[in-house]
């Protein structure tokens, strides 16, 4: 009865979406009020009706109703619970499912506190998020239906993929998703102000905290994904350039270009046709990035089972979004005034840099993704693009990146003084060279180079701070009251960029690790980075669902105990697939990180690595998060923007 | 400054980031781009030592020894499309799918003596192809009857025993 | 109008793409697409030198024959086999080789579904799959008169790449 209930709930959610789609559109084109005002009640339909579809899911796969196709394919009742539930996303259909409910919230999210829109440009945002969605949840409804039966029902189900099996990855799906969905809103903004032939500083304000919030998302997912890929993948890397990474990585490097560029639309009125072009990139990307992987042309470790057939549909569809919105780009873009021109040396130049090199590094990345594939097409060669390719791409691009991010947030609008803004980073330009010469001693200059952009990066946001709150030329008290009343926006910016500094730090650092694979038999020591790693012994323990090998290994520094590390191999009967549990222990500067391979002549092959300030990558992104969510809560932006008249005068 | 002189800034900035990526992306496909090689044309026209390329084909059965580099554990096994071999080192932990008989890739340079040297090895794991669609669309309209037997396990496909491969060369 | 053509460039550039992704799909549908797939070394050459009970590369010659591995366990086999009996019915030369496949199952798979095959050899140990560069199971060769690989098939055979590929290959080559 629940599945038959989620699948009602899902066709249901088609029919409100269709109507979500068509009627606010219809309505703003011919000014039928009425028609305007029943967007909010359609989106909020649509978003109860997948809600409810997808609670369905969930509960059938809670339940372990293995009658449901989709259930007894990626669930067992073995599992422990919580891997039930987290299943339900983690498989093809799940996933779709779950992809239309996160827009169906956008479109919700924009009902409830979109009041302050003018209603016609509320009914585009909320009509075109329909359509964007509408196909897909179609797709899913017609051609991956998660509530198929299946009769007789097994006795127990496959189970889902043990590399799923994981806490961290069992909320990666959600953050990711809520990230790419996110960027649906500032895409039905762009399209929605290409059909009104306008844009304003009050759009740009609007668009803002959308995008913001959808970036802080993508940034946790991406961060979350790479952590996932670092621990249970088990090859001690944290970042593979694989292809279904760069589909994370590029919309987030738009989306950070989007952020950038609103901000110059919100205060000067400039950029709009290039604000405009990038949001609709970003979310073209998002939808690539999902859906392509699917399609089996970019296939990795982290592919769901893949089918061309599927993937036709899906192209298709994407078409339909991506090249509408693009055809109506090229036929309504030159309706929009033409942005107006400014000094290079101001914080709108600083911004427009910014985005030259953001965009640059993204059309590197997605060249180098897309070229092994195209090549195979045109010209019938097999070849592939690695590591090698994107770091020696990459880095010299994001650079210069660097270098200016820390002095951008200290130029003024319209006129600014490069010569003072650098004056007042005199010192954190003296540690960040003394930082690189240091490092280019141990190091190679890659490395160096990059700790030196960190150490600029950190220092240069600290800089910028004190400089806010005046620190050590007024009393501290007032300073203190200074930095309470700091506009949010300019503490997020703060923020995000030394955590950005606090991520490359910890990437620079990877390049002083020590690994090693070692053959150590029980009692046996190896020596590594300062450590003496001891293999106490090799042992079976049995899990839920799968049996593990386990080794003890002590971990100790001139003799006394550091940790203990038992890192595991477990095989997974139900699916026969053998996967490594690799062990950390961390204490914020280093990691230390213990694999367990094969067994042989009575011992144990293990890889083991030190990887100083490992941890600082992730940390770092979770820093920028917060930043982003600072940022948000702006009072400018929490208040919800003033109507548009009050807006433009601000401005 | 004029209005004139700042859109030329504007338009050489543009150029300037978008010519560096052009570059950049021209200069590293000459060096870090992986061509993938098959034994024969290795046998044909051997790679430069020192460019990196991917080295494709089948592990040939019986050809695998895990020996030990220092404390370090590292393998030999012979490549072969059928018409030549290379012989592949690779020191490091093979990968849980890799078996003799089966698909392999591996990344590395070729060393002046004519072997290659991997530092990575990925296996593939297709011998049957069987799409889970596939498979279960089979179930589900009776073509496939689990009742007259079930496929046996994977792990038994791929295992091909260095003594029948012996076997199958003395007799063949 | 050069403004109206440059914001028309991200269509134009979108359009591309999307048509080369239409076609990798198409193609790899076709089976004659795999982004990770080893290419054979085996086309348009002469087939490795072979001779196993029922069947030897000296056999593979005189007339265009279509080789086909396959074996009991494996699904996808059950899922071609319409397919080859359709062939056989309409006199294409099919010789089979049942890889890493105990006799009695093998018959047993032949006797359930149907004996597509002219010839029958058994590659128990599955040598003769290797020097063939084999993938996996199914997987189908069409032999020239002269004993030249000509075309090679990955995965069960369905009717459509049998009326798009393999017919016309078969009336280039009889």
């Amino acid at each position: 009865m629940i599945p038959e209930l989620g699948h009602f709930t899902l066709a249901l959610g088609v029919a409100f979406g269709f109507a979500q789609a068509f009627l606010p559109l219809w309505g703003a084109a011919r000014g039928d009020a009425r028609l305007m005002q029943a967007a909010p009640a359609l989106a909020l339909g649509q978003f109860l009706a997948l809600g409810t579809s997808f609670f369905c899911l969930a509960w059938s796969s809670a339940v372990s109703d293995f009658s449901v196709l989709n259930v007894a394919e990626n669930s067992n009742s073995l599992e422990p619970l919580i891997y039930k539930i987290t299943g339900s996303w983690g498989n093809h259909e799940g996933s779709i499912l779950f992809w239309c409910l996160i827009l169906s919230l956008c479109g919700a999210a924009v009902a409830a506190f979109g009041g302050n829109l003018p209603s016609s440009l509320r009914a585009r945002v909320i009509g075109v998020l329909g359509a964007a969605g509408v196909g897909f949840a179609l797709f899913a409804l017609l051609e991956s239906d998660p509530f198929l039966r299946l009769w007789p029902p097994p006795v127990d189900g496959r189970d889902l993929n043990p590399l799923l099996q994981d806490p961290g990855l069992a909320m990666h799906p959600p953050i990711l998703y809520t990230g790419y969905v996110g960027f649906a809103v500032p895409f039905a903004f762009a399209v929605a102000a290409l059909l009104e032939g306008r844009i304003d500083a009050a759009w740009g304000r609007w668009v803002r905290p959308w995008t913001l919030a959808a970036w802080c998302f993508l940034t946790g997912g991406i961060a979350l994904g790479s952590w996932w890929a670092y621990y249970e993948l088990g090859w001690g890397g944290f970042w593979f350039w694989d292809p279904v990474e760069n589909a994370s990585l590029l919309p987030w490097l738009t989306g950070t270009a989007l952020l950038h560029s609103a901000l110059v639309v919100e205060k000067r009125e400039a950029l709009k046709v290039w604000t405009v072009l990038l949001a609709i990139c970003t979310f073209s990307l998002s939808l690539s990035g999902t859906f392509l992987v699917r399609s089996g042309i970019l296939n990795s470790v982290h592919a769901f089972a893949n089918d061309p057939a599927r993937g036709v549909f899906i192209l298709v569809l994407l078409g339909l979004v991506v090249g509408g919105s693009l055809l109506l780009f090229g036929l309504r873009a030159p309706v929009l005034a033409a942005s107006g021109i400014f000094a290079p040396v101001s914080r709108e130049g600083a911004l427009v840099l910014n985005n030259i090199l953001l965009c640059s590094i993204a059309a590197v990345v997605l060249t180098g993704t897309t070229y092994p594939l195209f090549a195979d097409l045109l010209l019938g060669e097999k070849l592939s693009v690695g590591a090698p390719f994107f770091n020696a791409t990459v880095f010299p691009l994001a650079m210069p990146l660097f270098a200016a991010m820390a002095v951008g947030p200290m130029l003024s609008w319209k006129r600014a003084d490069l010569g003072a803004a650098l004056m007042k980073l005199w010192w954190a330009a003296l540690v960040a060279a003394v930082a690189g010469v240091v490092m280019a001693t141990r190091a190679a200059l890659l490395p160096a180079l990059a700790f030196a952009a960190a150490a600029w990066l950190i220092l240069g946001a600290l800089a910028d701070l004190i400089e806010r709150v005046r620190l050590f030329r007024i009393p501290l008290g007032a300073s203190a009251r200074r930095l309470m009343g700091l506009s949010r926006g300019s503490l997020g910016t703060t923020i995000a960029h030394a955590g950005l500094g606090v991520t490359i730090a910890g990437i620079a650092a990877m390049s002083l690790a020590h690994a090693a694979i070692v053959l150590l038999h029980p009692g046996e020591t190896a020596k590594l980075g300062g450590y003496d790693w001891q293999l106490v012994n090799v042992h079976d323990a049995d899990g839920p669902n799968y049996a593990a090998r386990v080794a003890t290994i002590r971990i100790s520094r001139d003799g006394r105990l550091v940790t203990v590390l038992a890192p595991e191999r477990r095989s997974f009967p139900v699916q026969q697939i053998t996967t490594t549990e690799a062990k950390i222990s961390t204490n914020g500067l280093r990691d230390l990180y213990a694999v367990l391979g094969e067994e042989r002549d009575g011992g144990a092959v293990l890889r083991l690595h030190v990887n100083p300030l490992a941890p600082w990558i992730w940390f770092g992104a979770l820093i920028m998060a917060v930043g982003g969510m600072v940022s948000l809560a702006d009072r400018r932006l929490r208040v919800g923007a003033p109507a548009r008249r009050a807006a433009v005068a601000a401005a | 400054m004029t209005r004139k002189h700042r859109r030329l800034i504007l338009v050489l900035a543009c150029g300037a980031g978008l010519g560096s990526a052009v570059a950049l992306t021209l200069s590293a496909f000459r060096d870090s781009v992986a061509f993938f090689v098959s034994p024969s044309e290795i046998a044909a026209k051997a790679p430069p030592a020192g460019r990196s390329f991917r080295l494709g084909g089948l592990v040939e059965a019986g050809s695998l020894h895990r020996t030990m580099d220092g404390a370090r554990p590292a393998a030999t096994f012979e490549v072969t499309d059928g018409h030549a071999t290379v012989s592949v080192h690779y020191i490091g932990i093979l990968p849980d799918l890799f078996r003799e008989g089966q698909g392999v890739v591996a990344l590395g340079t070729i060393a002046p003596d004519g072997s290659f040297r991997a530092n990575e090895v990925l296996a593939k794991h297709d011998e049957a192809y069987m799409p889970k669609e596939v498979a279960d669309a089979l179930k589900k309209s009776g073509h496939w009857n689990p009742a007259a037997g079930p496929p046996p396990p994977a792990a038994t496909w791929n295992d091909m025993t260095v003594t029948g491969a012996k076997q199958a060369k003395a007799g063949g | 109008m050069n403004r109206r053509l440059l914001l028309l460039a991200p269509f134009g550039v979108a359009l591309v793409a999307g048509g080369g992704f239409l076609a990798m799909l198409r193609r790899e549908q076709a089976g004659t697409f795999d982004p990770r797939g080893v290419p054979s070394m085996l086309i348009d050459r002469p087939v490795p030198p072979f001779s196993l009970p029922g069947l030897a590369s000296s056999d593979l010659r005189g007339r265009p024959v279509l080789v086909n591995f396959f074996a009991s366990w494996c699904v996808p086999c059950v899922e071609e086999a319409p397919v080859l009996m359709d062939l056989r019915r309409a006199g294409v030369p099919l010789y089979g080789i049942a890889y890493k496949d105990k006799p009695e199952a093998t018959d047993a798979f032949l006797s359930r579904h149907g004996d597509p095959y002219a010839r029958l050899a058994r590659d128990l140990p599955g040598r003769v799959a290797i020097d063939w560069g084999l993938t996996g199971v199914p997987e189908t060769y069409l032999i020239d008169r002269d004993g030249i690989v000509r075309w090679r098939w990955v995965g069960p055979l369905t009717p459509e790449a049998v009326t798009a590929e393999l017919q016309p290959l078969l009336r280039r080559y009889a």
